[in-house]
Order: C-alpha cells, then structure tokens, then sequence
C-alpha cells in the first residue's frame, strides 16, 4: 500500500518541482528538455494511476497470533 | 412489665420491620444538595442529602454507583432515587440510594461536560497536539460498525473520490457497553500494526445515548495516544463528542470524514491538467524566446554578408595600427626635449664652463686652495685654466683684513 502511494505522491511532488524549475528559466535547453520530458512522463504516469485505480476494501480480523488476517468486505452484513 | 422490654437489636429490628413495610418509603424520590461525598476503598459511596433545614444520610452500594455516568460533587442539586430502611448495627436510617439524576440538565449532559473540562484540562484536546492529515492516504483505516449506513457512505464517498486508497475496515460494535472498550481497543490495534495511514472513527446519527460511547474517556485517551491521525465522524452534523474535540480532525457525519480523508480525483486530475498546460507553456516560450534570438542574430549585418564585416575589420585594424604609431612618436619627441633640457641644466653647472668664462683654481698637494691658511712662500701650486694648467710658486701670502 504504502509503495503506490508514495509513488503517486513523489510523483505529483517531482512534477510540481519540474514545472517551478521550468518556469524560473534558468535551465539550459537541453535540460530543460529534459525536465520537460521528465514531466511529461510523470503526468502520463500519474494520470494512468487515476485511470488503473479500483478500490480494495478489506476487513481485519485479529489472527490468531495477533495479527491482522484479511477478509474480504462484500458489505453484506 | 419485665414483657415490655426490648433488646436495643428488638427495637431497631422493629423500626426497621416498620420502615421497610411503608410503600412511600420504599421507593422513594428526594431533592437536595450533596454533601460530605465519600467513595470508599470498597466503592460504596457516603454522601448526606440536605437542604435548608435538615439533613439525611444516603448510602449508593457500588453495583449502583458504577452505573452512574456523572461524577457527584458536593453542592450539586439532584434528585437520589432509593429507599429509606434502617442500618440495625447504628440504629439509624438511611436512604439506600439506586440512583442520582443531576437537577437541570440530564446526566449524560452532566457527565459530558465533566469529562469535557477534566480532558481539556489535561491538555487532550490541545491544537498543538493535533497531526496534520496525509495528503494521499494509501490505506484508510474505518473503525465503526459493519452494519449500517454508515460504513457503506464511507467506502462508497472514499471510492469515488480516491479509489487510490485501500480501506480497512476494523469492526466494531458503536453503542452498548462493550463498545468503548472495543473501539479504543481497534484505535490501539491500528497503531500496533499500521494498518493504515489515517483513521476515521464513528458511526451514522441516533441518540445520545446511542452515541455515548463516543463521549466515553477511553475512547478519548485512545484518540489522544494514536500516532496515526483519527478524524472523527459521529453523527449528523450538531452532535458534538468527546472524540470530535480530541481527534485530529472533525467530521460532521461519516460520509464527511470521507471526504476530508482523502483528495478528490477530479480536482487531482485538473491539478495535473494545469501542471502539463504550465510545463507546456513555459517550454513553448522559452523554445520562441531562443528562436526569436536566433533569428535576431541570423539578421545581423556581419551573418547575411561577413565579407563587408571583415572590411570594416580590416579599417578598423589599420586605424588601430595608425594609432598606435602615432602614439609612439608623440612619446620619442617628448622624451628628447626631456634630454636637451637636462643636459643644459648640467651643462650649466659645469667647472669647466666657469673656467672659460676666466676662472682658475689653485691646488696643491692635491688640495684645492680655498683659503692662504692652506700655503705659504715658497709652495708649488697647479693652477688649472680653461684649456691646461700652469706650474707655480707662491711669491708671498697676503691675508686679507677681515
């Protein structure tokens, strides 16, 4: 759970860094072509973890060591 | 006579027969203020009902008193429900009391408001306590009830606006008895095992007792102690708990814990919309900005005919050139006037110069003769004029008379 989220996270953090590094302008060209196609990548990527995104929804019980066992929630109860 | 008398225990035996047998006595209600309030070791409590003119002991046995959702403090009016018998062992009565309401507000109202000054006085509810909410939670932790709306609201509400996000839930019952000890049990629980980034806790709207187990000090002291930010949501939007003031967050209902938990998608998307459109743009102008100087340059005289450039260079070189020569002839000529005018100078302080204007000087031994003290008759002196020099001798010194 944790890797997608700092994944998105990183990501939209990565491409906000990009764009202010862009529009303060002071980058060669070719680095800021390559920031542009850094950036570019990033919004395709964020943008398809929005599309692929479908929501899990689990329920915990307490195992019998005590850790959390998951069980799927149908809402059925 | 000797048949009438009784044993102190017969007396008080009898009272007591009386008292217990009288039907107003033994259920009765009495209004008054508290006083003299003592919990004993066993958790039986001792308190005396007064009011203006008289007093009268009151005895609540623990099984009563631990059902009591206040605390009783001296100088409170209530109304104690019980009933009136006798302790044999003093010979005196009491009221055995099974109940106590608070005047005024309810007691629920009462014990609320307590426990409210009691935690804030402690520093629970204190904003500098409060942690901030993830941004994009990558498991939500919904401890509430599986049953009812409530739940449902949550993960529909988390699903729609952040699909992102997984939910876990952590059943739990929401009202009754064991329900604050099972919620702050699966806040605990949460936090041992991370299952999730932030926590929402709560339930759908219904009573206030029916939400009493969010007013409740372990549910609270729970919230205070979890690393994990908890957003409270119980109830509709004017019901107001113990959680909602310890949480790091309130929500006014479930379905408004879900969406404070997490962003919505839409707005996500229109903020990646607006990052490509600046990236976009910023490239665009810097890629118009580097052409625009490119055909600036591309215009400029010395690009369209670098034959004429190198012209004007090669005029501008034999100018240069011109110059420098000139420069260096200025400088030669005033260097030689510097010569002639400091050769004159010693010219003119030249002896010899003064020797052919008729001077001579006299030397002997070597010595030039500056005074008559330096000869005497007879001495031989060199004479040195402007072109030689003459061999003499001192005919005779004639100092002059000062």
């Amino acid at each position: 759970m944790a890797e997608k989220k700092m994944n998105f996270e990183k990501s939209l953090a990565r491409l906000e860094e990009i764009v202010k590094s862009l529009e303060k302008g002071d980058a060669p060209l070719d680095e800021s072509l390559k920031l542009f196609e850094e950036g570019t990548a990033l919004i395709a990527s964020c943008g398809k973890m929005l599309d692929d995104a479908e929501q899990k929804v689990v329920k915990l019980r307490k195992g019998a060591d005590g850790e959390p066992v998951e069980t799927p929630f149908d809402g059925a109860e | 006579m000797d048949n009438n008398v009784l044993t102190v225990t017969e007396l008080n035996s009898r009272v007591k027969l009386l008292i217990d047998c009288d039907p107003v006595l033994s259920d009765v209600c009495v209004r008054g203020e508290l006083s003299n309030y003592k919990i004993y070791p066993s958790g039986h409590h001792y308190f005396t009902l007064k009011d203006a003119e008289s007093s009268l002991r009151c005895v609540m046995f623990k099984g009563s008193a631990s059902k009591l959702r206040f605390r009783p403090e001296n100088g409170m009016s209530v109304t104690a429900f019980g009933r009136v018998s006798v302790y044999p062992r003093d010979g005196a009565y009491q009221l055995y009391v099974s109940d106590i309401m608070p005047e005024g507000a309810g007691d629920l109202q009462v014990a609320f408001e307590q426990l409210k000054t009691k935690l804030e006085k402690e520093g629970l509810f204190d904003a500098a306590h409060k942690k901030p909410l993830p941004r994009f939670p990558g498991r939500i932790a919904v401890i509430t009830s599986p049953a009812g709306a409530a739940v449902h609201d949550m993960i529909r509400i988390l699903g729609r606006r952040w699909p992102m996000a997984e939910v876990a839930l952590l059943p739990v019952r929401v009202q009754g008895a064991e329900a604050p000890a099972e919620i702050a049990g699966a806040i605990r629980y949460a936090n041992r095992h991370a299952v999730g980034d932030v926590i929402i806790t709560g339930r759908g709207g219904g009573s206030v007792e029916d939400l009493w187990a969010f007013n409740d000090e372990r549910v609270a002291r729970a919230i205070y102690e979890s690393e994990l930010p908890v957003i409270s949501a119980v109830g509709h939007e004017p019901d107001i708990t113990i959680s909602d003031y310890v949480a790091d967050a309130r929500a006014s209902t479930p379905s408004n814990a879900a969406e404070i938990a997490v962003p919505d998608c839409a707005e996500i998307r229109e903020e990646l919309d607006n990052l490509e459109i600046r990236s976009q743009q910023t490239m665009r102008k810097k890629l118009d900005t580097l052409s625009a100087r490119l055909d600036d340059m591309k215009n400029r005289r010395i690009m369209r005919s670098p034959g004429a450039y190198l012209d004007v260079k090669r005029l501008e070189l034999d100018r240069a050139s011109a110059g420098l020569i000139s420069a260096g002839e200025r400088q030669n000529a005033a260097r030689r006037r510097e010569y002639v005018k400091l050769a004159a100078s010693l010219d003119a302080m030249s002896p010899l110069k003064v020797l052919s204007r008729g001077y001579a000087f006299a030397e002997t031994g070597g010595r030039v003769v500056k005074s008559t003290a330096d000869v005497k008759a007879g001495d031989a002196l060199d004479v040195t004029v402007s072109d030689g020099s003459l061999g003499c001798r001192v005919e005779a010194v004639r100092k002059r008379k000062a």
